[in-house]
């Protein structure tokens, strides 16, 4: 049974949508199923997904150029890793705009940690539980979020230096 | 009464031993190191966001900057993850070439990370032998791609040119070079006294802890975890290499080094190996009718002139030597939609020239389906995974890389806590922080 199937068979009402795309299994679920998926993706012994391999977010705003509508407008993305079964399945979250926050998996791999400030660097969207959520690439003072869609990537914010 | 204080000490950005770009705030004891905190970003380009305003093909420049030790790896990553997005399959001697750069790339790596290190503990002339190996590398890096850091050489669907003649003959010299400097370097460091003092059981880190930080690569192996990208999930022709994944024990210093020591031996026998099974390519003494200048061949088509034009080879500019028809089919894929049509029919006919035109021009260029796709790679410091987004347009909707030294840098407090303040200097330098791909 793949992870995916697994995952199906447990969380069948937490689950939107699932896709194989290129042999990538992805599963979109719910952001309150969030903290329950991810314990069981690690504790599960016939998953052991002991490695959060990857942590980033999509932005959906004009998603080709409009013509696909995403319900919501981010995406958090997971990539895990099981060293054990070799296996991988990715996790996906929609995000609303209004209220960018999802569920901190800091308690579960020490890598969310750093993952999850990146993400909330470049998207703004905030972890509800994480110790220490501040920017990361980007400096305290920065203004908005660098990768969000609305965020031309021409703008200038020199820290010293004229204004404009 | 005596009162005892902790003293903060900050160390970078712009510390010799912080490799430029880096800052540490320690919290000491005495020389003993309590906390510490890691500001990273000041080597921040904004890869990802710079990757989604280009056509794919124009990413390749920005990953050579990610890691600039092994830049032709990041290519590789790259260009397999928008092949899947594709789902394409390359001719088997560009993936023999594609092994045998990045092979190349790991051993340059990995010298300089061993290099720099024994430098920063005072064995200058290690450093210097190691950077001479790596010269010889780079040079044969040269010799393929024309530019030693900046290559962009590897092309969706295939490589950007075939090996040029004469190549297999240097590289077995150069890896002949490159193995008396391994035994060189480690006659000089291994049973060194002072080396070995500062490398035992500094920097340690257990299996479970570089498991849960997601760290990978040379310092996972050196903790005894044997995992590698090209093993658990082998990709272009490793399945048929016959090589090892040195694993340590430990996971402090002396390990990392070993392991690294190690691997740089066992990519030299891939990078053998595939010379011995790469498919034989065309060569320059098949050639057959005449040689023209690219403008000369441009010219004449222009005015109609094209009797036999299809039979003659156009010189090229040495960069581009090698991609011309006759090692076209060699290196890259059958696919018009994604390959640039082979340079004399760029020149020499108007099919070609469309072919070369749609895939430049913008509002045309590749169109992957829409869809995402996550490609893992062996990069230098562990693995590299390229995930892409496309929307069916020929501009990547979102290009984000996973950075084998990110959770290596998250990991760096553990490490670093419980040791002396000098200690900091060996563990920065054996876990190989490579500033472009950590920070973006």
């Amino acid at each position: 049974m793949t992870p995916l199937a697994r995952v199906q068979e447990r969380f069948s009402t937490q689950i939107i949508e699932t896709h194989s795309f290129r042999g990538d299994e992805t599963a979109v679920i719910r952001p309150e199923a969030l903290r329950p998926v991810a314990q069981f993706l690690k504790e599960a012994p016939e998953l052991d997904f002991n490695f959060l391999m990857d942590l980033s977010a999509v932005d959906y705003l004009f998603f080709a150029g409009g013509r696909i509508q995403k319900p919501a407008r981010f995406e958090v993305v997971y990539h895990f890793f099981s060293l054990k079964f070799n296996h991988r399945l990715r996790l996906k979250v929609p995000v609303d705009e209004k209220a960018p926050e999802v569920d901190s998996l800091c308690a579960l791999w020490a890598s969310a940690n750093w993952y999850e400030r990146e993400v909330w660097d470049m998207f703004g969207i905030k972890f509800k539980g994480h110790p220490n959520l501040k920017r990361i690439l980007m400096y305290e003072e920065f203004q908005g979020h660098a990768l969000r869609k609305d965020y031309p990537f021409n703008k200038r914010q020199p820290l010293i230096g004229p204004q404009y | 009464m005596t009162q005892t204080r902790s003293m903060l000490l900050n160390v970078g950005p712009s510390h010799p031993a912080m490799h430029g770009v880096i800052r540490l705030i320690m919290e000491l004891d005495g020389e003993k190191i309590k906390d510490v905190d890691v500001e990273i970003g000041y080597l921040h380009r904004a890869f990802e966001k710079m990757c989604e305003t280009v056509m794919y093909a124009q990413c390749f420049p920005y990953t050579d900057r990610l890691n600039y030790v092994s830049p032709l790896i990041n290519n590789v990553g790259f260009a397999m993850a928008v092949e899947k997005l594709l789902g394409i399959d390359i001719p088997e001697r560009a993936k023999y070439i594609r092994v045998i750069m990045s092979e190349i790339s790991r051993v340059s790596d990995h010298l300089t990370c061993v290099g720099a290190s024994a430098m920063e503990l005072g064995a200058m002339s290690v450093f210097l032998y190691m950077i001479k190996a790596r010269e010889f590398l780079w040079e044969l890096v040269e010799e393929i791609t024309g530019a030693r850091l900046t290559i962009s050489y590897v092309r969706i669907g295939g490589v950007k040119a075939d090996l040029t003649e004469g190549f297999t003959d240097k590289a077995f010299k150069t890896i002949a070079e490159v193995r008396k400097v391994l035994i060189e370097a480690d006659e000089l460091l291994t049973r060194n006294r002072i080396f070995f003092d500062r490398m035992k059981d500094i920097g340690k880190i257990s299996a479970q802890d570089a498991v849960a930080y997601g760290i990978t690569g040379p310092f996972l192996r050196s903790t005894g975890v044997a995992y590698d990208v090209r093993k658990a999930s082998p990709y272009l022709i490793y399945d048929k290499l016959d090589f090892e994944v040195p694993v340590g024990t430990q996971g402090d210093n002396l390990d990392r080094y070993f392991v690294r020591m190690a691997e740089m031996e066992q990519s030299l026998r891939i990078i053998e190996q595939c010379f011995q099974q790469i498919p034989e390519g065309p060569v320059a003494a098949e050639l057959t009718g005449d040689v023209v200048p690219a403008a000369e061949m441009v010219d004449r088509a222009k005015m109609g002139r094209t009797e036999g034009l299809k039979e003659e080879e156009v010189n090229l500019d040495p960069t581009l030597q090698g991609s011309t028809k006759k090692y076209h089919e060699a290196v890259y894929a059958d696919r018009k939609d994604v390959v640039l049509p082979a340079k004399e029919n760029t020149y020499g006919n108007i099919e070609g020239l469309m072919n070369h035109f749609k895939l430049v021009m913008y509002g045309h260029g590749i169109r992957p389906p829409a869809g995402e796709v996550y490609f893992p790679v062996e990069g230098g410091n562990g693995e590299l995974g390229f995930y892409i987004v496309s929307d069916g347009r020929d501009y990547p909707w979102r290009v984000r890389v996973h950075p084998p030294c990110f959770p290596i840098m998250a990991a760096l407090p553990k490490c670093l806590i419980g040791d002396m303040m000098a200690d900091l200097v060996p563990t920065f330098g054996s876990v190989n922080m490579i500033a472009g791909e950590l920070d973006r």
